[in-house]
């Protein structure tokens, strides 16, 4: 048989694991679902976003919950041309750090910008949430980030 | 309908889905799609080895004992004998058979390796070593290159096959 008459065929692995959040993150997703972005206060004070149930730095528990943003600074970026069906983008956009106002940390998430030189570093954008009866308490209820005040 | 409304009728979010996805393509190679088009034919196709003789089915194309290419098809019939089995009672996520049902390992007669088959059209109590058994097929306008296109094995009828001719298959 000839190599060209090998057959060849679509497969999909799939696994539907679902995890619990804990408090923190819960609280962090339940924000998200309300249209709310949280951060949580570390030991020495400083403003963690995602929030986390221990403070990176010390260990210790972390304390309140403190609300974030909307707005943000861009502290660095990456520019995906073709996005892939697994991305949350179907158009081209930017995978970014983003340092939220009143956060001390910096959350990677995307920032739809109409091209790669309508983003630079330092660039302030602000949330563009689902409309709330899309969100279910995930970090796709971000639909993106987008240039303050801009076009897209 | 405020934030707060939003939270008090649904409550806190305590768990994420995460499922993990892989689409990738699969390619058989040569022959094994040898052996994949045969059951598109309705019927097993294997290979012998040219230094031990040995039938594999399906073959990988090289013979595992001796490291040589395997060139000669060899058309198998449509019947074999159970050498080993389990009968399945424990569901599980993706279970597309009624449990129970028997898994066995099916030595097709002139091979000389066992494959994997479905058993049904028998109690589950009844399945034994040394069982004979045949292939049914799915309708001909439904056979495809996959191992779909074999339903089950049942029962062939004949007296049950000697442990001696089985026991070097175990």
């Amino acid at each position: 048989m000839p190599e060209s008459e090998a057959l060849h065929a679509s497969h999909v692995l799939e696994f539907p694991y679902s995890r619990s959040v804990g408090p923190v993150i819960g609280a962090f997703l339940t924000g998200l679902r309300d249209g709310k972005l949280l951060g949580v206060r570390g030991a020495g004070g400083s403003v963690i976003v995602p929030p986390t149930e221990y403070d990176p730095a010390t260990g210790d528990d972390t304390g309140e919950l403190v609300e974030v943003g909307p707005g943000g600074v861009v502290e660095s970026w990456a520019w995906v041309s073709n996005p892939l069906p697994k991305h949350p983008l179907a158009t081209p956009f930017a995978w970014a750090l983003i340092r939220l106002d009143g956060a001390d940390t910096a959350m990677l998430h995307v920032v739809d910008a109409g091209g790669p030189d309508q983003v630079a570093t330092g660039d302030r954008v602000t949330v563009r949430f689902r409309p709330a009866g899309d969100r279910i308490g995930a970090m796709a209820d971000i639909e993106a980030f987008i240039p303050e005040g801009g076009a897209a | 309908m405020s934030a707060q409304t939003t939270t008090e009728e649904l409550g806190p979010v305590t768990t994420l889905a995460t499922p993990i996805r892989l689409d990738f393509e699969f390619t058989p190679g040569v022959a094994q799609s040898r052996f994949l088009r045969g059951l598109e034919k309705g019927k097993f196709v294997g290979q012998r080895c040219p230094t031990c003789g040995k039938v594999y089915v399906p073959s990988r194309g090289s013979c595992p004992t001796d490291g040589v290419p395997t060139t000669e098809d060899v058309d198998l019939g449509n019947v074999g004998t159970v050498t080993t089995y389990c009968v399945v009672n424990v569901p599980f996520a993706g279970q597309s058979i009624e449990i129970p049902y028997i898994c066995a390992q099916v030595l097709l007669d002139g091979a000389n390796i066992s494959f994997m088959g479905l058993i049904q059209e028998i109690p589950t109590d009844e399945i034994r070593m040394g069982m004979r058994v045949e292939a049914v097929w799915v309708e001909p306008e439904e056979l495809t290159p996959s191992l779909a296109s074999v339903r089950y094995f049942r029962p062939s009828g004949e007296p049950d096959a000697d442990y001696e001719t089985y026991k070097d298959y175990l």
